[in-house]
């Protein structure tokens, strides 16, 4: 069959969800925050909550996200998403409410937000996108970089005596009484895309069933960051983070 | 005439030639442009086996960008 006979609307398989803005994005080629963005933009397509979506953008790279994902969002200072949602979602308790940040924004400045917000149990979803290091800074530490990761501020490498050691943040969220649902997932082949895809479906259906905190952890990279091509920072997640930080679901209380 | 046999559309200009949809085709059927470059200076993606693509939509799910369509038809 010729191309222009299959090149047509019955036959597609995929396409570009609505919700994604035609803005190009200022992410780097091959940023992982491109991945997650276009999947939250599905989600929220597929579940219908294209009038009901609030996300609370972080400071980091995706501080543009309303640039992209055509629904309602609220920047947030530094680290402080989750106190946001928390309100929003206290006052408007019909609206699917999430946080999309960073770990230098969750881990670091934020974690105070974050674990309090998760212990209230509030109805609401975070995506945290671990990648390791602060991407839109220059590439410094952040708390989850590996030991003996090179950074900008630890050019010989990350070394726990003096640094301490990479915070695992989800663990932390797991034990919290008021989350209901912790996954670790990475977006790096199709399949766990497709997997990454069915978490933050999950996340947000018991944010709008009122289930408590639901976390969403993406292993994600930062090829810029970590002075690699796409395709090596990838394989390098592969071989270290994923050792570090191994996928799957840490904690599910709403399993059928 | 192969049963499966698909199609993808590659938004040339949103492509930042990342390659991340070339590693994730189990086909073989994508590559970076050498020569040619977009209006922003990135070697963009296009098929180059297109005879070898089974619209799996692996290239779509993987591209950070959006840039990928994919269409599919199955030869009875
Ligand atoms: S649809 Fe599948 S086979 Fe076709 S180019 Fe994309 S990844 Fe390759
Ligand atoms: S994954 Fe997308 S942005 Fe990257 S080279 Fe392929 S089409 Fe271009």
């Amino acid at each position: 069959m010729d191309k222009n006979d299959i090149i047509k609307e019955e036959n597609r398989v995929y396409k570009r969800p609505k919700l994604l803005t035609d803005n190009i994005m200022h992410y780097c080629p091959g940023c992982s925050h491109g991945v997650v963005h276009k999947l939250v933009a599905e989600v929220v397509e597929e579940l219908g909550l294209e009038e009901k979506t609030i996300g609370i953008a972080p400071v980091g790279c995706a501080v543009f996200a309303y640039n992209y994902i055509d629904i309602d969002w609220i920047e947030a200072a530094h680290g402080r998403a989750p106190a946001i949602a928390s309100a929003v979602k206290r006052l408007m308790p019909d609206r699917m409410v999430f946080t999309y940040q960073g770990d230098g924004d969750l881990a670091a400045i934020g974690t105070c937000e974050s674990i309090h917000a998760a212990n209230r149990g509030e109805n609401i979803v975070i995506i945290f996108i671990n990648n390791g290091i602060y991407g839109m800074t220059g590439g410094q530490m952040a708390p989850t970089t590996l030991e003996g990761m090179k950074t900008s501020t630890t050019p010989y490498g990350r070394r726990v005596d003096l640094n301490g050691y990479p915070l695992k943040i989800s663990p932390l969220f797991a034990q919290l009484d008021g989350t209901c649902y912790v996954t670790r997932q990475s977006v790096h082949t199709p399949a766990n895309t497709r997997k990454t895809k069915a978490a933050l479906k999950q996340a947000f259906q018991n944010a709008m069933n009122g289930l408590g905190t639901s976390v969403v952890e993406v292993v994600s990279t930062c090829n810029s960051g970590w002075k690699m091509t796409p395709a090596q920072a990838n394989k390098w997640m592969v071989e270290n983070m994923l050792v570090q930080y191994p996928l799957g679901d840490l904690k599910n209380t709403v399993k059928k | 005439m192969a049963k499966v046999q698909g199609v993808v559309v590659i938004n040339e200009e949103r492509c930042k030639g990342c390659e991340l949809c070339v590693v994730a085709c189990p086909a073989d059927v994508l590559q970076l442009q050498s020569m040619e470059v977009n209006d922003r200076g990135y070697h963009y993606a296009s098929m180059v086996n297109p005879e070898q693509c089974i619209g799996c939509a692996s290239c779509a799910l993987v591209c950070p960008d959006g840039c990928i369509e994919v269409y599919r038809v199955i030869n009875k």
